[in-house]
């Protein structure tokens, strides 16, 4: 043994982390991994990250354009006690993403901000450094649920308001930071005076629609918003949420088993119906983004629906090609949370999708199954092209967004 | 090969831990059933930083002659440590799991002389 190897050992500032913990020091070793595979010279987006509005929720309701609504609002959070966001409908208690504390970043982001600007453009600035990211989109939380809302009214009082607030403290502070207005889905009119006002805002780069909701997206109801963003080239996500009062889940116990379905699920519904009533052949360059549902699903109804496409064609008149040529072709996906166990399955997946030109990289940080982008830059079936490509410049071309990397790690 | 000095074998007691950088590698060194343990501060899935995960007794459900379950308990006998990235449980004695074993950390080794613990590396 070299004695003269021996030196004392340096103890980490950080022995055990928690909900206190900064964003630096939980993704240290992220950090180190962007720096080792030379991310400096990578354009790295993340098309799809959080922020926790609620937190924030006392300061947001003041931008609800209703002066009735916003004056109830505002007092509600004066006054209540113990109760939750005002208008927020969902699951309540039954938020058990964290694996009871043992994912102290999901369950809270309690470190000190100080920077003179809002918190939320602080954590995601201190998250895109650490992960290596140009570019971050950031999406809501609480709010993914307020589809199912009994008031169709209460989502265009606080989509707009949650619009209008995350460009005005957020957005227009860094631009860098993105993101996919909130569309009142469930009232048409609403979603497009949404689009007509909100599309070249700072930072909003499309639209999205939370896809935890009883509404088809075939319904005529909505081929004027389809128009309209394919006349704006502003592509449309559906982002996929949980949400336990789904009949479908009802059986199921573990928050495990129904999150496994439940957020996969909504955009499987939602894809069946957009491909077979032939959303893409009357929008054909509508760009649809599909959003937190994970890849491994995608395979799965590919198969499905061209087999039962070519026993039925005449249930659905307007395709001219498979639905899985339209789900290559016409859709894009955002990678996480990417399942990874059975690597061939993965390689399958991304050659059915082509991924090359349709995927996009997607951290969902700060959330409990979050990807990091040395999971794109390690896997051993891509090229470096199409790591690039995935990573950032399928993004950028998709959202018209400058490739150079922007970031310093 | 290298030895780095990390503290005296009491500051770390039973139930505790001390995580320390050497050089470029970080290790967590745990006291369990009055044993040491030290591991590199790396969960296998995503490189996470395993050791300074939260500790937990495994969770088991006990299944009764009926072959029915009634209520989740504390197994204190092995205890897990959890990665604070992707909640990954890992026994802090063997290194395994919580699930399939073939997924394990990577134990580091330790001399302990005159009280003082050292990581070899």
């Amino acid at each position: 043994m070299d004695i003269s190897n021996k030196d004392r050992a340096r103890e980490l500032p950080v022995q055990q982390i928690d909900v206190f913990t900064d964003t630096r020091d939980i993704l240290a070793h992220a950090n180190r991994a962007a720096k080792k595979r030379g991310f400096e010279d990578w354009l790295i987006c993340d098309v799809d990250a959080h922020h926790t509005e609620t937190i924030s929720w006392h300061e947001l309701v003041q931008y609800i354009e209703d002066p009735v609504i916003r004056h109830q609002a505002m007092l509600f959070h004066d006054e209540k006690m113990g109760t939750a966001s005002y208008g927020l409908n969902g699951d309540m208690g039954l938020k058990y993403q964290d694996v009871g504390g043992r994912i102290p970043h999901q369950a809270g982001i309690r470190e000190k901000v100080d920077d003179g600007v809002h918190r939320d453009v602080t954590l995601s600035r201190r998250a895109m450094s650490a992960l290596g990211v140009d570019y971050m989109v950031l999406f809501p939380t609480p709010m993914l649920t307020l589809g199912l809302h009994p008031q169709p009214e209460m989502e265009v009082y606080l989509g707009r308001a949650y619009n209008r607030w995350l460009i005005d403290k957020v957005l227009s502070k860094d631009d860098r930071l993105k993101t996919l207005a909130y569309l009142p889905f469930n009232v048409p009119k609403e979603a497009e005076r949404t689009i007509e006002e909100f599309s070249g805002q700072p930072g909003v780069i499309g639209f999205c629609v939370p896809s935890v909701r009883h509404k088809a997206v075939h319904h005529n109801d909505y081929m004027r918003i389809y128009a309209m963003l394919e006349e704006r080239n502003l592509p449309i996500a559906f982002h996929a949420a949980y949400h336990w009062q789904d009949q479908s889940l009802a059986t199921i116990n573990r928050f495990l088993g129904m999150h496994a379905l439940g957020f996969v699920w909504c955009n499987m519904v939602h894809m069946t119906n957009w491909i077979l009533n032939g959303i893409p052949e009357r929008f054909p360059k509508l760009k649809s983004i599909w959003v937190e549902s994970g890849l491994a699903w995608i395979p799965f109804l590919m198969q499905r629906l061209d087999d039962q496409y070519l026993m039925r064609p005449s249930e659905a008149p307007q395709l001219k090609k498979l639905p899985s040529e339209y789900m290559r072709e016409n859709c894009w996906y955002t990678t996480q949370p990417m399942e990874t166990v059975n690597m061939k399955a993965l390689q399958l997946t991304l050659e059915m999708i082509n991924a090359e030109s349709q995927l996009l990289f997607a951290s969902d940080w700060p959330h409990f199954d979050f990807d990091l982008p040395q999971e794109i830059y390690d896997l051993p079936f891509l090229s470096e092209q199409a790591k690039r490509n995935i990573l950032g410049l399928n993004a950028a071309k998709l959202f018209n967004l400058d490739p150079t990397p922007r970031k310093t790690l | 090969m290298a030895e780095y000095l990390v503290c005296s074998e009491e500051e770390i007691a039973d139930g505790g831990r001390r995580v320390v950088a050497c050089g470029e590698r970080e290790i967590g060194i745990f006291r369990v059933k009055g044993a040491l343990h030290a591991w590199h501060n790396m969960c296998p899935h995503r490189q996470g930083p395993i050791c300074q995960g939260r500790i937990y007794p495994e969770v088991i459900e006990p299944v009764d002659e009926k072959g029915e379950v009634r209520t989740l308990l504390y197994n204190e006998e092995n205890m897990h440590v959890a990665c604070p990235w992707h909640g990954w449980e890992f026994n802090l004695e063997t290194g395994s799991n919580a699930g399939p074993a073939k997924y394990r950390l990577h134990r580091a080794e330790l001399a302990i002389r005159e009280g003082q613990i050292y990581v070899v590396l």
